[in-house]
């Protein structure tokens, strides 16, 4: 047998066939459905006249458009369009036998949250989603990417998936991370230095000291940014770490069926010496808090650092686009990051909105209250069983007293398809993944950072490098 | 799908790099039904002043550029988010072909899903593209799918890879799902070997009885 990489091995283990020369028919595990980009699918699949293969391994929730306040969910949905995708949503999975999570369930909430939470998410399986941050899920040695509408109907007729072979990236995090520097960090910082279009064709699969000393919740925030890196997927190899996490899960195997899952996963991370096309190397021991200054996830700096100058690029395509970003966020090149006031927090999304990040956010700002020029602090959790695990962790109380909004789970201000929309002109110290021009609002301005630099501005009313702080990692 | 075999079109040059595809469907317009009707809003947040008053420095309202159907753009086009509304967005429009240095996967292969041609040309021929367009008023492209060629009436020739099963859905405006489905008996027999399968341990709640908000 050649040595192979983990994304070979689940490769080969789903492959239906593979005809000389055309995309390998790719079987699929488990298939992740939202509001927001299936419900031409099923007109389509409705059309064709085409039935759900298998709605056992297909899953629904609501999370995109759902109000964040809880009562609003009681209420008639004020935008005629959200509660119309709620309806087809509710329609297709009744008409088709999908399960489920609606906005009343108790374990609603972002789709790339539940999957791991619940159990759905297992080492080895293939998963799809419409939706780009499906590279989550990798964080537990699944092959998981994002697809389009029409790749959704061609799941739902088929539980299949016509795909090319990836090529693979190493990206090795060496090294023991500072405190104040957090799996965010990393991410960002491997962004900024592959640019956003480095990972176009490749799939990422972590490893390294700093990688293999994450929880499964620091994993995850790396593997869902791997596609701000232009990688479809991000991997982690399964370990003691992920085990420990999954096991008494819902959809997890029980029993004698576990320790056999677990014989089974141990087979899965890349062989020793098993070649991957490109190698990037980050060094975690250097690494600092990082803040986007700019309007995609690859304009990162430093905490330390300063705004940059468009003429500190050489490409003139670059120039450009730093100076076009600058505008957009009414920056001046040299202004210092800790410098630069924030008008809102925006703790979530499916990058930064599990257990871990808010007790981290918490411990930071307990005892204190948001600065006067902060115009809203928002905490969204991630699912309604972190949201139920915070509580009993009393962290709710902790952040009302610091003067934040306490919120129901789903995708809120990360994508503002609800009324959770950053105003024109203000800036954002946001724990979500993409600072593009509008992404939050229109004329919105987004910086990217960890859960802790974001509690941190909170509290400043400016961002601040956490590691001088006196708060504990974890 | 339409089949795409060659298209001659008016080219519209937006010489961005990293164009995601929020830019091309911003967020409020994702809680659509259906596919049709994206090309009104395609670049929404850049196309248009308050009040929907076209912004007159954004290239499509460029009057040069009125009726053009081959959209030229810079590298990584495409980045950012899966949602399938932008190809739909840029065929409404009335595109039917993106000319670009390269493409983000996600958006890439929507495009074929929906009989759009995405061309990838090396950078300096982009670039001269760009020129061309820029500095003649009226510029049109032939784009040849079988040939693999894009051509102007000035004599400019350039071939393009594609690849070859992609191109032979366009080319005939295949059905890909049908195409699976003609494997159905593989899909069985890996079924019955694998066993895919989900297992349910603990309760889960499908739509438990929530409190009453107070």
């Amino acid at each position: 047998m050649p040595l192979r990489t983990m994304y070979e091995k689940i490769w080969d283990a789903h492959i239906v066939n593979e005809p000389p020369g055309q995309p390998g028919l790719l079987y699929i595990d488990r298939h992740l459905i939202h509001e927001g980009t299936c419900p031409q699918a099923f007109a389509g699949l409705k059309a064709a006249g085409r039935k759900v293969r298998r709605p056992d391994l297909t899953f629904a929730v609501m999370d995109h458009s759902v109000p964040t306040i809880t009562k609003d969910r009681f209420l008639p949905i004020v935008d005629p369009d959200a509660a119309g995708q709620f309806a087809a949503l509710e329609r297709n999975c009744k008409e088709t036998g999908v399960r489920l999570f609606d906005m009343h369930s108790a374990n609603q909430g972002i789709v790339h949250i539940i999957g791991p939470e619940l159990g759905i998410t297992q080492p080895g399986l293939t998963i799809v989603c419409g939706d780009s941050h499906t590279s989550t899920h990798g964080a537990f040695g699944a092959l998981a990417f994002g697809i389009g509408t029409s790749e959704i109907e061609h799941v739902l007729a088929t539980q299949c998936l016509s795909q090319f072979r990836s090529k693979t990236t190493n990206v090795v995090v060496t090294g023991k991370l500072h405190r104040g520097v957090t799996a965010k960090d990393i991410i960002l910082a491997i962004i900024g230095k592959v640019g956003i279009a480095g990972g176009n064709g490749h799939v990422f699969e972590y490893g390294g000291e700093a990688i293999r000393a994450l929880s499964m919740e620091g994993r995850m925030t790396i593997c869902n940014m791997s596609i701000e890196g232009g990688a479809r997927a991000g991997m982690v190899a399964p370990d003691e770490t992920t085990f420990a996490y999954m096991e008494g899960r819902p959809f997890v195997p029980r029993g004698k069926d576990f320790q056999e899952s677990v014989v089974r996963w141990k087979t899965l991370p890349s062989d020793k010496g098993a070649k991957f096309d490109m190698v990037v190397e980050l060094d975690g021991h250097k690494l600092a808090p990082q803040i986007t200054w700019g309007t995609n996830p690859g304009m990162v700096a430093p905490v330390t650092a300063s705004v940059p100058a468009p003429e500190s690029y050489a490409d003139p395509d670059q120039q450009e686009g730093v100076t076009r970003a600058l505008e957009y966020m009414g920056l001046k090149p040299g202004t210092k990051l800790v410098d630069v006031p924030v008008d809102r927090i925006f703790i979530g999304s499916c990058t930064n909105s599990r257990i871990d990040d808010l007790r981290v956010a918490a411990r930071v700002v307990a005892g204190k209250h948001i600065a006067k020029n902060i115009k809203g602090a928002l905490v969204v959790p991630g699912s309604r069983v972190v949201k139920a695990q915070a509580e009993s962790e009393g962290l709710d109380k902790v952040f009302t007293a610091a003067g934040f909004e306490w919120r129901d789970a789903g995708c809120s201000m990360c994508i503002g398809m609800n009324y959770d929309v950053l105003p024109s002109g203000e800036r954002c110290a946001s724990t979500s993944n993409r600072n593009f021009e509008g992404r939050q609002g229109k004329g919105g301005r987004t910086h990217l950072v960890s859960p802790m630099m974001a509690a941190a501005a909170a509290i400043a009313g400016h961002f601040v490098d956490v590691r001088d702080l006196d708060v504990a990692a974890d | 799908m339409q089949a795409f075999t060659t298209h001659t079109g008016l080219v519209l040059a937006l010489n961005r790099v990293n164009v995601d595809t929020d830019q091309m469907i911003p967020k409020q317009f994702l809680k659509g039904l259906t596919r049709e009707g994206y090309g009104r809003v395609l670049f929404y947040d850049w196309r248009y002043l308050p009040g929907e008053k076209p912004n007159p420095d954004f290239e499509l309202n460029f009057p040069r550029y009125k009726g053009s159907s081959i959209l030229l753009a810079g590298a990584n086009f495409g980045c950012g988010s899966s949602r399938e509304h932008a190809p739909w967005g840029i065929l409404d429009y009335g595109f039917h072909v993106v000319i670009a240095p390269s493409y983000a996967d996600i958006f890439y292969n929507n495009c074929f899903k929906n009989g759009i041609l995405p061309v990838t040309l090396p950078q300096e021929e982009v670039e001269e593209l760009f020129k061309r367009t820029e500095h003649n008023i009226g510029y049109q492209l032939t784009v040849d799918l079988p040939a693999q060629t894009v051509s102007d009436a000035q004599g400019l020739k350039y071939a393009f890879e594609v690849d070859p099963f992609r191109k032979n859905c366009l080319l005939k405006g295949l059905d890909d799902i049908g195409l699976t489905l003609e494997h159905e008996s593989d899909i069985s027999a890996y079924e019955r070997k694998t066993n895919p399968h989900v297992s349910q341990f603990a309760p889960v709640d499908m739509k438990s009885p929530q409190p009453q908000p107070k």
